[in-house]
C-alpha cells in the first residue's frame, strides 16, 4: 500500500494522501458554504496525518488561498460578491493584521502572552455564537408576531439591526454597495475591516470566523453576500499569507496541492448548496461551527492543565473538530444534493408545462 | 482567600500557556538527494532561492485553484445545475 503515501519534498515525511484530500474536500465545502478559511479545523487534521506542525500553518493558507478563490468565482457568478466592500474592507483589514502582529510580537517581548491570546478568543467566540443564536431567536419571535397580526413575514425580515445604527453615521465619503444593497459611509468597513483585521493579528488566524459575522452584524450585508465578500478578502490575504509563509519556508506545495484537489471540489459544492438553504439557515450552522471550536479550545486548555488525562483531553478536542468537520460536511451534501434534485425536477416540470414542449422535442 | 485566588490566577495562566503549539524546527535546507523528476527540481528551486519558491507557489495555487473550479463547474453544469443564478433573496 506504499502508493497511499506520497514523501513531502521539503519536510521529508511520508504523508497518507487520501488523507488530505478528504480533510481538503471536507473543510472545503464548509469554506464555501460559510465564507471562512478554517484554519481551526484543518490543524489537527494534518497533525492526526503525521503532516510536520512547523509547515501546518502555511500549507494551510495556500490551500486556503486557492480554494477560496474557487469559491469567490463561484459567489461572484450568483452575485454574492461585493467587490468595491471587499477591496475598501482589504484597506482596513490589512492596517489592522499588521497592527495587531506587531502589538502581538512587542507584548511577547514584555512577556508571555499566550493566555490572554487563548482566553480572548475563547471570550470572542463565545460573543459571537452568542450575537448569532440571539439573532435567529429574535427574528423567529418577530416572524412570529407578524404573522399572529395577520401580517406578511418579509423576505427580508432580520433579528439583530445594529447595521441600521451603523449606518446612520455620516462621515463622507458616503459610498453604495449595490451587490450587498447598502449605503453608508466608507469608514464603517473600514472600521470593521481593522478591527476584524487586528483581531486575526492578535490571535493569530485567518479572521473569517469574525469578519462574517461582522459583515452581517455590523455592515448590514445579507448573510449570502457576507460569504461571498468574506471569501473574496480570504483569498486576497491567503495569497499574501501563502507569499510570505512559503519565504520563510514553512509551506509544504505538493500537500496544499493534494488538498487542493478535494478543496476545489468542496468549495464549489458548499458555494452552490448556498443556493439551496436561507440566509439564517446558514447563520444558524455557522453558530453550531463557532461553538464547537469554542469547546475544542475549552477542551485544549483543560488537557493542558491537567497531567493525567492531557492525552485524552487532547484526543477529544481533535475528535470533537473532526467530528465538527465531518458532520458540517455531511450536512451540506445533503442540503446540496436535495437542492440539485429539486432544481432539475422543476426544469423537467418547467419543460413539460411549456407549450411548445412538442416543438423542442421534434 | 487571597492565597487562592492567585493560585487560581496562576493555574489559569498555566492552562493557557501550556496549551499554546509547540515550535518545531523549519527545514531551510531540503533533502533532494532521495528525489527524482518535478520532485527534484521543486526541491532544488527551494534550497537556491525561498523567494522564487515563494513566487512559483504564488502562482501554482491560484493557477490549480482556477482549473479545479472550472472542471468542476463544467461537471456541476453537466449534470444540470444552473450556475449563473440564485433565486433567493432574503437576510
Amino acid at each position: 500500500m506504499n502508493w497511499l503515501y506520497v514523501t513531502m519534498p521539503i519536510a521529508g515525511v511520508e504523508v497518507f494522501w487520501p488523507g488530505l484530500v478528504i480533510l481538503g474536500f471536507g473543510v472545503g465545502i464548509i469554506g464555501g458554504f460559510f465564507g471562512m478559511g478554517g484554519g481551526w479545523m484543518v490543524t489537527p487534521g494534518l497533525n492526526i496525518l503525521g503532516f510536520p506542525m512547523a509547515f501546518a500553518i502555511g500549507t494551510d493558507i495556500a490551500h486556503m488561498a486557492g480554494k477560496s478563490l474557487t469559491s469567490t468565482v463561484r459567489h461572484g457568478k450568483f452575485g454574492n460578491v461585493d467587490y468595491k466592500l471587499g477591496i475598501i474592507m482589504v484597506a482596513g483589514t490589512v492596517g489592522g493584521f499588521e497592527v495587531g502582529a506587531q502589538m502581538i510580537m512587542a507584548l511577547e517581548r514584555i512577556g508571555r502572552v499566550e493566555a490572554c491570546v487563548r482566553y480572548g478568543y475563547l471570550v470572542l467566540l463565545s460573543l459571537i455564537a452568542w450575537l448569532v443564536f440571539t439573532d435567529i431567536a429574535k427574528k423567529r419571535r418577530k416572524d412570529r408576531e407578524a404573522v399572529a397580526a395577520g401580517r406578511t413575514v418579509g423576505a427580508l425580515s432580520t433579528g439583530i439591526e445594529w447595521h441600521r445604527t451603523f449606518h446612520r453615521i455620516n462621515i463622507p465619503p458616503i459610498i453604495h454597495f449595490k451587490r450587498a444593497g447598502i449605503r453608508c459611509s466608507a469608514w464603517l468597513p473600514i472600521a470593521v475591516g481593522f478591527m476584524t483585521g487586528w483581531l486575526a493579528g492578535v490571535l493569530g488566524i485567518g479572521g473569517g470566523l469574525i469578519r462574517m459575522p461582522a459583515l452581517i452584524y455590523v455592515v448590514g450585508c445579507p448573510t449570502h453576500v457576507a460569504v461571498g465578500t468574506d471569501l473574496f478578502e480570504v483569498a486576497i490575504s491567503g495569497l499574501y499569507g501563502t507569499a510570505s509563509y512559503t519565504y520563510k519556508g514553512r509551506t509544504e506545495l505538493l500537500a496544499a496541492l493534494i488538498m487542493l484537489v478535494g478543496a476545489a471540489v468542496g468549495a464549489q459544492i458548499g458555494s452552490v448548496a448556498t443556493k439551496y438553504v436561507k440566509g439564517y439557515g446558514i447563520r444558524m450552522f455557522f453558530g453550531f461551527a463557532v461553538v464547537g471550536c469554542a469547546v475544542s479550545i475549552i477542551f485544549k486548555l483543560i488537557a493542558a492543565a491537567s497531567t493525567g488525562f492531557r492525552a485524552a483531553f487532547d484526543l477529544a478536542a481533535t475528535i470533537l473538530i473532526l467530528g465538527l468537520v465531518a458532520a458540517l460536511a455531511l450536512y451540506i451534501l445533503i442540503k446540496f444534493v436535495r437542492g440539485v434534485r429539486e432544481e432539475l425536477a422543476l426544469k423537467r416540470n418547467r419543460l413539460h408545462q411549456s407549450p411548445d414542449r412538442e416543438e423542442k422535442l421534434v | 482567600m487571597r492565597n487562592r485566588l492567585a493560585a487560581l490566577a496562576l493555574l489559569v495562566a498555566a492552562m493557557a500557556q501550556a496549551a499554546g503549539a509547540k515550535a518545531e524546527p523549519i527545514v531551510i535546507v531540503a533533502d533532494s538527494r532521495g528525489f527524482s523528476g518535478w520532485q527534484a527540481w521543486w526541491t532544488n528551486l527551494y534550497n537556491e532561492s525561498h523567494v522564487l519558491s515563494a513566487l512559483a507557489t504564488v502562482l501554482i495555487i491560484p493557477s490549480v485553484a482556477l482549473v479545479l473550479g472550472k472542471a468542476t463547474d463544467l461537471l456541476m453544469g453537466r449534470i444540470g445545475i444552473n450556475l449563473r443564478s440564485r433565486e433567493l433573496a432574503e437576510h
